[in-house]
């Protein structure tokens, strides 16, 4: 997609410049200090908080003209609220946008890591409900604080301890808690925990906004982050007995799909962009015949005809 | 802190707690003043006293949980001698999680209600940092059994216990770290006597076995007979009488003391 048009009557990135400022200083103080939660001011943006309003303002205070930005939601870009950011910015600050992982240079996403390993120089910017992983154990947040503080987490493994006496493992899926640089215990944001290894000295900078509860924390490049877990029960990921029903991809993270009323259902790819991408390079899945089928696939299929 | 923690020797001839001239006043009013006496590794301390005697004021500022006015709480776990209120924090709330702990009157108080039996047992074993699930399920598990609680309750919750229950499942949470001090508030209060003739024989074994150092405050003079080694009586904030407990409760010096003996059926 090639560069719009800015809209003149918002300041470059909607945000004013002193807010922008007030972020950045959040964020460098973010960065030096990993999985921190830093407070900030968090304000009115043109959305309901609750859709990415947090992301919205931390990728607000960063863009400049020459970035090309990438918005995913749930893995996808062609969700509503993906294509709403995008075009969002696309018109405040007129920068390039696209749905390739490796063409961006500022990533926004809710609930997923691109499936391609980013890379250095790239930022990848998440969309946070709920900033505080202790929030579950404690709902005090004088509490948390000093939790957080004096490095006291041993309530939190009595979340993953209530999972493995009631499941026989730990059944959390997603939220799933991290410790970050061997200090602060953090939430990773409800990306599925099949993608809490990719942070683990990540090239990219993660950052993390959270809107409502007016937090911003970070994971700078190259740095620990390790899935809580028992000594005797070690953090492990989801797996897939089939591979992507579209592009063949075993070790992607899969959604599943149900295809009608009679029990019918694939997996494919949550990552729309990579699961295209291998497609287009000749991959094929179980399902190829009926994704060739253009009239579940184009919207448009006169069009298409 | 990990040094506190690792080391256990525990010197019998020094006061594991010693508090002087302890006050804690609320505005104008009286919560307890000048309070002192020391307590020896092992021994059971009780602080009987009616309503508003100043009894829970004087066991939440010996705990750690109210800053006394003025006055100071020395501690001596390992030969290393420690001002309660001027240690930091965060020290202060790593010795309440590894070297004391406190039995609430209500179980509510003092447990997870939304997080299983086993969880709140083995939750404090976390706290000082295992990370084995097997070994916390098999203390758990161990604890239940030593509190008289079956261990297929292990996975129920608290709500579905009784209160009784709940107060043993309390009381292991508060022993599973092996600590060295325990504080109780009216341990048996709320429980049919039954219940609580049970409880007073279970705690009276543990803390025996443990030889774990309580201060145990209660109003039930009974309570008092059964666990404690030396009494102290409280009236308006004040120590009013002070020695072993058949003693002070045969042999009444204050006339407060013999007003409250005599007014309990003989126990």
């Amino acid at each position: 997609m090639s560069a719009q048009t800015i809209d003149a009557d918002y300041n470059f990135g909607y945000l004013d410049e002193q807010t922008k400022r007030m972020i950045r200083r959040a964020l460098l103080k973010a960065v030096a200090i990993p999985g921190y939660q830093v407070p900030f001011g968090s304000r009115e943006m043109p959305l309901a908080r609750g859709w990415g309003t947090g992301g919205i303002q931390i990728t607000a205070a960063l863009i400049g003209p020459e970035d090309t930005l990438k918005v995913i939601d749930q893995g996808a870009d062609d969700t509503t609220n993906a294509v709403s950011i995008r075009r969002f910015f696309a018109r405040v600050a007129g920068v390039k946008t696209t749905e390739k992982t490796n063409e961006a240079t500022l990533i926004q996403t809710r609930h997923r890591i691109p499936e391609y390993p980013l890379s250095k120089g790239q930022i990848l910017v998440y969309q946070v409900p709920q900033p505080e992983p202790l929030r579950k154990v404690e709902s005090s947040e004088v509490e948390t604080r000093k939790m957080h503080a004096w490095s006291e987490y041993g309530a939190m493994h009595v979340r993953l301890y209530e999972d493995i006496a009631r499941y026989g493992r730990v059944a959390t899926s997603y939220s799933y808690p991290v410790m970050v640089n061997d200090r602060y215990v953090m939430s990773p944001t409800p990306i599925p925990k099949f993608d809490n290894p990719k942070m683990d000295h990540m090239p990219a900078l993660q950052l993390f906004g959270a809107g409502r509860e007016k937090r911003i924390y970070a994971v700078p490049p190259f740095t620990k982050v390790k899935s809580l877990d028992f000594e005797d029960y070690p953090f492990e990921v989801q797996k897939w007995n089939e591979p992507c029903a579209l592009c063949g991809a075993r070790g992607s993270y899969l959604d599943e799909v149900i295809t009608d009323d009679r029990g019918g259902r694939m997996f494919v790819c949550s990552d729309s962009s990579y699961c295209e991408d291998r497609r287009d390079a000749g991959h094929t899945g179980t399902q190829i015949d009926w994704a060739k089928d253009k009239a579940y696939l184009d919207p448009n299929p006169d069009e298409a005809a | 802190m990990s040094t506190i923690k690792n080391r256990l020797s525990v010197d019998e001839n020094a006061p594991i707690l010693t508090a002087t001239a302890l006050t804690r006043l609320y505005g104008e009013r009286v919560g307890c003043r000048d309070v002192s006496f020391s307590l020896w590794p092992g021994e059971v301390l009780g602080i009987v006293g009616e309503s508003g005697s100043g009894k829970s004021t004087l066991l939440r500022c010996l705990a750690g949980q109210d800053r006394p006015t003025s006055g100071t709480i020395a501690l001596n776990f390992d030969g290393v001698p420690i001002n309660l209120f001027d240690i930091s924090e965060p020290m202060r709330r790593q010795l309440m999680r590894t070297k004391w702990g406190i039995v609430h009157q209500n179980p509510r108080d003092g447990l997870r209600m939304d997080v299983s039996a086993g969880g709140n047992i083995g939750e404090r074993l976390m706290d000082r940092g295992d990370r084995h699930y097997g070994k916390i399920r098999s203390s758990a598990l161990d604890w239940l059994s030593r509190v008289e609680i079956e261990t297929n309750r292990v996975d129920d919750y608290p709500r579905q216990f009784s209160g009784g229950m709940q107060q043993r499942l309390q009381l292991a949470r508060v022993l599973v770290p092996e600590p060295k001090l325990v504080f109780m508030d009216e341990p048996t209060g709320g429980l049919d006597v039954s219940v609580q003739a049970r409880l007073l024989d279970l705690l009276r074994v543990l803390v025996r076995d443990l030889g774990i150092a309580a201060i145990i405050v209660t109003h039930d003079l009974a309570v008092a007979r059964l666990l404690t080694d030396r009494l102290m009586v409280m009236k308006d904030g004040a120590v009013v009488e002070e020695g072993l407990t058949d003693q002070v409760l045969d042999d009444p010096h204050h006339a407060y003391t013999q007003l409250l003996t005599s007014a309990v059926l003989a126990a």
